[in-house]
C-alpha cells in the first residue's frame, strides 16, 4: 500500500506535460526539437512512474489496490480508483506504448505538431484513466472522452479518406456507448451505486441482467469490434496517422475486452452463461471470416487491421467460455495483441515514411536491402501467426484451450483461424519482404536507423520474452481471475434452484 | 391587505422593483440625452441587473406576497440567477456590435431590461393570472426587439412572425387557463391542485391542461411549435439571437415546470404524455433537422429545439431526480448557448462584416487556434459528450427518466443525441480538418471574455460540478 495517490499522479501526470506544450511554439527548429522533447519526457515518465504500481503491486490479492476514494458531483458517483490483477497491466500497456507513438511521430508529422502532441497526451490520460476507474461513471466519462482526441488525431493528421474514416469512428462508438449509459443509470437506481466495487457484490435479478448485458455488449462489441459491427475499424485504421493506428490497435481495442471482463463477465454472470453461445458464434465467425477478408487486402495496414478483427475474436471467445484458461488467456492474448500489433503498425509507418504508399504490389524484395528491418517484420510476423516462442502463442493457446473445455466445437472452428493466419500473414511478409528487388523506387531504400530501431527492438523482444517466459503476467492476473470466477461460478450455481423449481 | 402584508410582499420582489424602476429611469435618461446615449444606458442596464441578482441572492426572502400571485424560493431564485446572467452576458456582448446591427439605440438596453423584469415574473408566479400577466411583459418586449433594426428586411420579418405566433399561442395559453379556471374554479397554483386532488378530473380540465401546455411549448419552441425558432434566429440580429436563446428560454422552462409540477400535480398522467411526446419530437427534429443547416445561427435554432427535447425528458419523469437534471440542464445549456453565440458574434471578416455560415470556419484552428479551441470543446459539449459539462446535464435528466421508468423515452433521446452529435462534429471538422479560406477580424475583449469563460466553464465543470448540483437540488426540492 503506497500512502501517495500514484494511481492518480499516474493518469494525470500528461496534463503536466500538455500544459508545459502549450507554453511551447513550432514555428521553428528548435520549437519542433521542445515540443518533441516535452512529449517524449512526459510520456517515458508517466511510464516509469507507472511502473511503480507494478512494483507495489501485490500478487496474491485478488482485490482492489491502491485504492484512492473521494466525493465527486455531489450525486452519488464518486471519483474512486484502483487497479486488481485484471486492469494494472493494462495500464501499464497504455503508459508503455506512448512513448513509441511519440517517436514515431518524429519526423512524419510535418504539421501542427504541437496540437498533436497534446492530442495524445490526453488520450493517455483518458486511456489510464478508464482502467484504474472504480466507479461506473467515471468509466464512462474517460471512455467516451477518449473519442475526443482520437477523432481528432484521425481528422486532421490522418490519409486521404481521413474526414469519412473520423466519423465513422466517433458515430459507430458513440452509438454503441449511449445505450450502455442508460444501463447504468438503470443499474444505478437498482442497486443504488455506481461504485464497482459494491456493483460487483450485487446481484441482479436475472431479466434485469439480460437487459443490462445487452446494452453492455452494443458498446463494448463495437470498441472490440466484433463481427459485424467492425467495419469502422479497417477505415480509421488505414487514415489514422502511424502513432495512432498503434494506440488504436494497442490499447483502443483492450478497452472493449477489459469492459466485458469487468462488466459483462463479473456482473451479469447468468445473463453471460446465458449469451456464450451468441458470443462463440460470432467471435468463429470474426476469426474465419475476417481472416478470409485479410487474405485478400491490397494495403497492409488494411490487413493488419482485419488481423486484429480476427485475434480480438480469440478474445471474446476465451472471455466468455469463463474458466481460468480462456480468461487468463484473453487477458495475455490483448497484452500481445497490443505489443505485436502495435509494433507491426510501426513497421508499416517504417516504410510508409520512405515510400508514402501502403500498397503491397509497391514493395518486394525488402530483404536485399533492409534486413534488419526484415528480421523485426519477420518476428512480428510470426507472433502475429501465433509461432511458439513469441507471445502471440500464448494467447491463443490458453483461449484455444479454455474454449475447448466450454465447447470442442467452437474451438475447432477457431483453431482453422491459426492455418487462415497463417497464409494472410506469410504470404503478406512474402510479397513485401522476399523476391526480387526489381522496382527502381525500393532500390534507394536505407535499413533502420537510430530511431527506428529504439521503436522496433524493444518490442521484439518483448515479444519473444513473453513468449518464452508469461509468467510475470500470469502471476499478476491469477488471483483476480480466480477470485472473479469463483463468483461466477457461485452466482450460476445460486441461480439453479431458481430456474429449478420454475421448471 | 393590511400594510404589514403589503410590506412584505414589497420586501420579496424587491429585486422585480428594482428593474421596474430601474428600466423608467433608463428610459427617461435616454430621452433626454439623445440618440447619442446608447453605450451609456447598456452600461447601466448592465448594472441594474447586477444590482437586482445581487439583491435577489443575498437579501431576499422566501415565501408568497401579493395573495399568492407571486412566490419566491429555492427553485425561483435559482432559475431567475441564469435568466439574469443570461441577460447581462447578451447585453455585454451587444458593446462591440452596437453601431453595425443598429442596436445603439437607447431603447434596446430598456426593452432587455422591462423582458427581463418579465422573465423573472414568470418565474415567480403562482397563479394563472399573474403568470400570463408577465409572459405577455416579456414577450411584447422581444416582439420589438427581434425588429430593432428596422432598417432589415430580415429582421423585420423575424419580429413579425416571432408576433404574430407569439400572440397564437398566447391566445392558446389564455383559452387553455379560463377552460382551468372555468372547470376547477381556481387561478392559484395551490388551489388548483386542492381542487384537483379533491374532485378529480373532467375533461374540460384536460382540455385547459393541454392548451396550457401547447401556449407554454411555443415559448421554449418544442416540436410542434417551433416553427418561428429558425426564421427568427436567422432574421435577429445576432446578439439579439443569443439573448433569444439564453435567458428567455430558461425563464419559460422555469414556468413551465412550475405549473406542472405545482398546479398539475394530481393530474400527472395527463400531462406527462403530452411532455413525452414533445420531447420526444423536439430530440428528433432537432437532431435530423439540423443536419442540412449551413447558417449557424439556423443550426443553433434547431440545436436549441433539440436542447428543449432533452431538458423535458428531466420534466417528464415528473420527479424530485427531474426536476433537478432540469435545473442543471438549463444552466449547462445557457453556458454553452452563450459560449456559442460569442463564437458566432466574432465571426467577423476585415472587410465586409459579419458572416453566418458555417463554411466561413474552415480553418479555424490554424487562423484562431484560441476561439477554436473553445468552440470545439463548446460543440462537444452541446453534443453531449463527457468529460464536458454537456454530457453532465444530460446524464442527470436521462437518469431521472429511468428513474421513472421512461425507457422508450430514454432510448429515442440517447439516440437522438448521437444523430445530433453527427451535425456538431461537422462544425468541429470545418474548424480543424479544413483548409483556411480567410481570416477573422480581431475578437472584441468583451466576446473573448464570455467565450473563454463558458469553456472553462464547460471544461472545469467536472471540478465544480458538486456545488452547482447541490444548489440545483435544493432548487428542485422546493417542489419535493
Amino acid at each position: 500500500m503506497t500512502d501517495w495517490p500514484i494511481l492518480s499522479a499516474v493518469t494525470f501526470l500528461p496534463l503536466v506535460g500538455v500544459a508545459l506544450l502549450l507554453l511551447t511554439r513550432e514555428d521553428s527548429p528548435y520549437g519542433r526539437r521542445n515540443i518533441l522533447n516535452v512529449a517524449l519526457l512526459t510520456t517515458v515518465f508517466t511510464f516509469v512512474l507507472s511502473l511503480f504500481i507494478w512494483i507495489g503491486f501485490d500478487n496474491a490479492n485478488p482485490g482492489f489496490q491502491m485504492v484512492e476514494k473521494a466525493e465527486w458531483l455531489g450525486t452519488g458517483i464518486s471519483y474512486h480508483l484502483g487497479v486488481d490483477g485484471i486492469s494494472m497491466l493494462f495500464v501499464i500497456l497504455s503508459t508503455f506504448l506512448m512513448p513509441f507513438c511519440v517517436l514515431a511521430s518524429w519526423h512524419s508529422v510535418e504539421k501542427r505538431l504541437r496540437e498533436y502532441m497534446i492530442a495524445f497526451l490526453l488520450l493517455e490520460v483518458f486511456m489510464v484513466g478508464v482502467f484504474v476507474s472504480l466507479d461506473i461513471v467515471l468509466f464512462y466519462v474517460f471512455f467516451e472522452a477518449g473519442l475526443i482526441p482520437m477523432f481528432i488525431i484521425i481528422g486532421v493528421w490522418g490519409g486521404k479518406d481521413r474526414v469519412y474514416a473520423s466519423y465513422k469512428f466517433f458515430l459507430y462508438t458513440l452509438l454503441g456507448s449511449v445505450l450502455m449509459l442508460l444501463a447504468i443509470m438503470a443499474m444505478y437506481w437498482q442497486a443504488g451505486t455506481t461504485d464497482i466495487t459494491e456493483l460487483l457484490a450485487y446481484n441482479f435479478p436475472a431479466h434485469m441482467q439480460t437487459w443490462l448485458w445487452l446494452a453492455f455488449f452494443a458498446s463494448f462489441a463495437v470498441k472490440m469490434p466484433m463481427w459485424p459491427v467492425h467495419t469502422w475499424l479497417p477505415d480509421a485504421h488505414v487514415q489514422a496517422p502511424t502513432a495512432g493506428s498503434v494506440i488504436l490497435a494497442g490499447v483502443l481495442l483492450k478497452l472493449g475486452g477489459y469492459g466485458f471482463i469487468r462488466f459483462s463477465l463479473a456482473m451479469f454472470p447468468l445473463a453471460s452463461d446465458y449469451f456464450a453461445p451468441f458470443v462463440f458464434a460470432l467471435s468463429v465467425i470474426a476469426i474465419i471470416y475476417t481472416s478470409l477478408v485479410a487474405l485478400m487486402q491490397d494495403d497492409i495496414k488494411k490487413l493488419i487491421a482485419y488481423s486484429s478483427v480476427a485475434h480480438m475474436g480469440y478474445v471474446t471467445m476465451g472471455i466468455f467460455a469463463a474458466n481460468a484458461q480462456g480468461l487468463q488467456g484473453a487477458i495475455f492474448q490483448m497484452l500481445s495483441h497490443g505489443i505485436v500489433s502495435g509494433a507491426l503498425f510501426l513497421c508499416v509507418g517504417v516504410v510508409y515514411d520512405r515510400l508514402h504508399t501502403r500498397e503491397i504490389s509497391a514493395y518486394g524484395g525488402l530483404v536485399n536491402n533492409m534486413p534488419k528491418y526484415a528480421v523485426a517484420f519477420m518476428i512480428l510476423t510470426m507472433a502475429n501467426v501465433g509461432l511458439p516462442g513469441t507471445s502471440g502463442f500464448v494467447g491463443e493457446i490458453m483461449t484455444l484451450v479454455g474454449v475447448f473445455r466450454a465447447n470442442t466445437w467452437v474451438a475447432f472452428f477457431a483453431t482453422t483461424g491459426v492455418i487462415l493466419s497463417a497464409s494472410y500473414a506469410l504470404w503478406l511478409y512474402r510479397r513485401v519482404i522476399f523476391g526480387a528487388l526489381e522496382k527502381e523506387s525500393l532500390k534507394s531504400l536505407l535499413d533502420l536507423d537510430l530511431r527506428e530501431k529504439l521503436l522496433l527492438y524493444p518490442l521484439v523482444i518483448l515479444t519473444i520474452f513473453y513468449g518464452v517466459y508469461p509468467a510475470p503476467v500470469f502471476d499478476a492476473t491469477a488471483a483476480s481471475v480466480d477470485a472473479l470466477l469463483n463468483n461466477y461460478s457461485a452466482a450460476l450455481q445460486a441461480a439453479q434452484p431458481v430456474a429449478l423449481s420454475a421448471n | 391587505m393590511t400594510a404589514d402584508t403589503i410590506l412584505a410582499s414589497l420586501q420579496l420582489s424587491l429585486p422585480e422593483i428594482i428593474l421596474a424602476v430601474g428600466a423608467l429611469a433608463l428610459l427617461m435618461i435616454g430621452v433626454f440625452s439623445g440618440e447619442r446615449s446608447g453605450t451609456t444606458v447598456i452600461g447601466l442596464a448592465v448594472a441594474l441587473l447586477i444590482i437586482s441578482g445581487l439583491w435577489l441572492v443575498l437579501a431576499t426572502g422566501e415565501g408568497q406576497a401579493y395573495g399568492g400571485a407571486f412566490v419566491s424560493d429555492a427553485f425561483a431564485k435559482f432559475m431567475k440567477v441564469l435568466a439574469l446572467i443570461g441577460s447581462i452576458t447578451a447585453m455585454v456582448m451587444t458593446v462591440g456590435h452596437a453601431r453595425s446591427e443598429q442596436l445603439d439605440r437607447f431603447e434596446f438596453p430598456v426593452l432587455i431590461v422591462l423582458s427581463t423584469l418579465g422573465m423573472l415574473l414568470m418565474i415567480s408566479a403562482n397563479s394563472l393570472l399573474s403568470l400570463y400577466l408577465a409572459l405577455e411583459l416579456q414577450s411584447l418586449a422581444l416582439y420589438v426587439v427581434a425588429a430593432i433594426n428596422r432598417d432589415s428586411l430580415r429582421s423585420t420579418e423575424a419580429g413579425l412572425k416571432y408576433f404574430v405566433l407569439g400572440a397564437l399561442s398566447s391566445g392558446m395559453l389564455l383559452y387553455g387557463m379560463s377552460l382551468v379556471y372555468g372547470f376547477t374554479g381556481h387561478i392559484g397554483f395551490q388551489e388548483i391542485a386542492a381542487a384537483l386532488t379533491a374532485e378529480g378530473r373532467s375533461l374540460g380540465l384536460v382540455f385547459g391542461l393541454v392548451f396550457i401546455l401547447a401556449g407554454l411549448a411555443f415559448k421554449i419552441s418544442a416540436v410542434p411549435f417551433h416553427m418561428w425558432t429558425p426564421d427568427v434566429y436567422e432574421g435577429a440580429p445576432t446578439p439579439v439571437t443569443a439573448f433569444f436563446a439564453a435567458a428567455p428560454k430558461v425563464a419559460a422552462m422555469a414556468m413551465l415546470v412550475r405549473i406542472v409540477i405545482e398546479a398539475f400535480e394530481p393530474v400527472v398522467a395527463d400531462w406527462q404524455q403530452v411532455i413525452v411526446f414533445i420531447s420526444i419530437a423536439s430530440m428528433l427534429l432537432g437532431s435530423f433537422a439540423a443536419i442540412g443547416q449551413r447558417n449557424i445561427k439556423r443550426l443553433m435554432a434547431y440545436s436549441s429545439i433539440g436542447h428543449m427535447g432533452y431538458a423535458l425528458v428531466g420534466l417528464a419523469a415528473g420527479s424530485m431526480a427531474g426536476v433537478r437534471g432540469v435545473a442543471l440542464y438549463m444552466l449547462i445549456y445557457m453556458v454553452m448557448t452563450l459560449g456559442t453565440f460569442a463564437c458566432i458574434l466574432a465571426m467577423r471578416r476585415k472587410e465586409g462584416g459579419n458572416v453566418e455560415n458555417i463554411d466561413d470556419l474552415a480553418g479555424l484552428s490554424t487562423t484562431n487556434p484560441f476561439m477554436a479551441t473553445v468552440l470545439t470543446i463548446l460543440m462537444f459539449s452541446l453534443a453531449g459528450i463527457p468529460p464536458m459539462a454537456g454530457f453532465f446535464a444530460k446524464y442527470f435528466v436521462f437518469m431521472a427518466a429511468i428513474e421513472a421508468h421512461l425507457y422508450a423515452l430514454a432510448i429515442i433521446g440517447v439516440l437522438a443525441s448521437v444523430v445530433g452529435a453527427y451535425y456538431y462534429l461537422r462544425i468541429i471538422k470545418v474548424m480543424w480538418f479544413d483548409e483556411a479560406t480567410g481570416e477573422f477580424a480581431r475578437t472584441a475583449g468583451e466576446l473573448k471574455l464570455v467565450f473563454g469563460l463558458s469553456g472553462l466553464f464547460v471544461v472545469g465543470y467536472v471540478l465544480i460540478g458538486g456545488p452547482i448540483g447541490a444548489a440545483a437540488e435544493a432548487a428542485a426540492r422546493t417542489f419535493f
